[in-house]
């Protein structure tokens, strides 16, 4: 199990992906808006989301967990 | 008008604290739980909490802004810029409320916010637009048939956008196809309406702006331009005025083509046009800023008029102080640097506790919305403070400039500082014949020599 931190605090900007989805290494799972700037999260690992901890419109701080990866 | 209430935080705030203290108008701040020790919150009068940090639970509550204003006995709220300055909908329920909004028309924000309305308008006008479509693009294939018609690159965008975000550059019919309907949704997520559009995308511009002022009489001057080239992301890190290396004719049609263009409208209160330039000089008129602009200090630098002073007067319905444009002089050059808590390469944020902030050179003008111990927050804009300097040319103003980096110093966070110290003295800029590429191209070599 893989946990996708945020790397600052922002604004949940867009959700790309859906629990249960195949990811590849690299991919672009959730958005974030910080400080005027989109922070797009990657995650490092290919696998299937099991959960996604957040919706568009949160606030989350730094190191919140947004999504989990099975890999 | 004896009490203002502003709805803004950091360094506009305070800086339109500073000239209502000398026009002897009292001021209300409102502030979220995040800037509750910044100095704006401070130095106001009265301050008024407004809630947490996230600006949809502060600053854009436009209601309780209001009922505030009501509550304490304010004549008038000036908006700053960003947040609400050019809500068309706040501006109107000010109006509304019995009070007076310093700023243009609620109907004026709306038709210039309206990037399409506004295009039309500025044609009818006889300023030149951007070659592009006069209509909201509803599909993809609507977008790759007119994207054909223009010619790529074409540049995608929001109608209700502005600020760098809703924007993208498209090469081809795969770019645009790949961009269409994201642009769309965060048209949608940022500005509410989903309306996209498309302009040509002018390669190797220059941005050039120009300040413009209007009274409830129908007097329009100009207070000449800015130009606001060196970007990063799409938004401004430096601004100067004059303008280097532009024709001086062309100068004369810029100016003459802004104030045609606030003419159209009736404008009144404060305003910039703002006009890409392309290698050939032709420009076009790209959007008009209904409000005070971040960059307003070098236009105050060059001409010796406190803007915000002219806004509270026209706002009075007083007039110009300053009616006759040919008594509008300008003297020497400015040059305005925007110092971000971000890292100077990559231009991620960095929020955080500014542990020391220290200059010595004190001829130069500093615009900050912090200090000493103070924190940059995740939620708002990361610009520190704003750095000023004026010189009587440009060559002086750059030496100035050199100066007074070679012993800025802002701990705590990462700064756009080391950046500056480079750039100032390279080539690229010191030529002043650069385009909105020049950042990014510089950067490109240059990295390296940046310490972080």
């Amino acid at each position: 199990m893989t946990q996708l931190k945020a790397a600052m605090a922002g604004t949940v900007f867009t959700v790309n992906v859906a629990v249960g989805e195949e990811v590849q290494a690299g991919q672009v799972i959730i958005v974030l808006e910080s400080m005027k700037m989109e922070i797009p999260v990657e995650t490092e690992v290919a696998g299937k989301v099991t959960a996604i901890n957040v919706q568009v419109g949160d606030f989350v701080n730094e190191e919140d967990v947004l999504a989990e990866i099975e890999a | 008008m004896k009490k203002i209430l502003i709805a803004n935080r950091g360094e506009i705030a305070l800086r339109i604290i500073e000239t209502c203290k000398r026009l002897g108008i009292s001021t209300i701040a409102v502030y979220s739980e995040a800037d509750e020790h910044m100095p704006f919150v401070k130095l106001a009068d009265e301050a008024f909490l407004l809630g947490p940090g996230p600006v949809q639970q502060s600053y854009l509550k436009a209601d309780e802004i209001i009922e505030i204003a009501l509550t304490a006995g304010a004549d008038a709220i000036h908006p700053g810029y960003g947040l609400l300055s050019e809500n068309a909908g706040f501006a109107r329920k000010v109006r509304d409320a019995g009070l007076t909004f310093i700023g243009p028309d609620a109907e004026t924000i709306e038709l210039m916010g309206d990037k399409i309305a506004s295009r039309i308008k500025m044609k009818k006008a006889g300023v030149p637009v951007v070659p592009g479509t006069d209509d909201g693009i509803g599909s993809l294939e609507e977008a790759i048939t007119a994207a054909s018609e223009i010619g790529y690159p074409i540049m995608l965008k929001a109608s209700a956008g502005g600020g760098g975000i809703g924007m993208i550059r498209c090469e081809n019919e795969q770019a645009l196809s790949q961009h269409f309907q994201s642009i769309k949704s965060r048209a949608k997520a940022y500005f509410g309406d989903d309306v996209v559009f498309l302009e040509k995308f002018v390669e190797n511009a220059r941005h050039i702006e120009v300040q413009v002022f209007g009274d409830d009489e129908g007097n329009i001057v100009h207070l000449y331009e800015r130009n606001c080239s060196v970007q990063r992301r799409n938004q401004k890190v430096i601004e100067e005025s004059p303008s280097p290396c532009l024709n001086e004719a062309v100068r004369k049609q810029l100016h003459s083509s802004a104030v045609a263009a606030a003419k159209a409208v009736d404008y009144r209160n404060a305003g910039t046009v703002e006009f890409i330039l392309s290698e050939q000089d032709d420009f076009y008129f790209l959007e008009m800023n209904t409000r005070l602009q971040v960059e307003h200090p070098v236009t105050e630098e060059v001409t010796g008029y406190d803007l915000v002073e002219w806004q509270i007067e026209v706002a009075r319905g007083n007039g110009l102080p300053v009616k006759e444009q040919g008594q509008i002089n300008l003297s020497g050059h400015a040059i305005e640097f925007r110092i971000y808590a971000e890292d100077p390469v990559t231009f991620m944020p960095s929020p955080g506790k500014l542990s020391k902030i220290e200059s010595s050179d004190t001829d130069v003008r500093i615009d900050a919305g912090y200090e000493e111990g103070g924190n940059v927050t995740p939620f708002y804009d990361p610009m520190i403070a704003k750095v000023i300097v004026h010189g009587d040319t440009r060559e002086e103003a750059i030496r100035k400039s050199m100066m007074f980096f070679d012993s800025y110093t802002i701990e705590g966070v990462k700064t756009n500082i080391p950046l500056f110290q480079k750039f100032i003295g390279s080539s690229e800029f010191g030529d002043g014949d650069y385009n909105t590429n020049v950042l990014a191209d510089w950067l490109k070599t240059n990295k390296e020599d940046i310490k972080i």
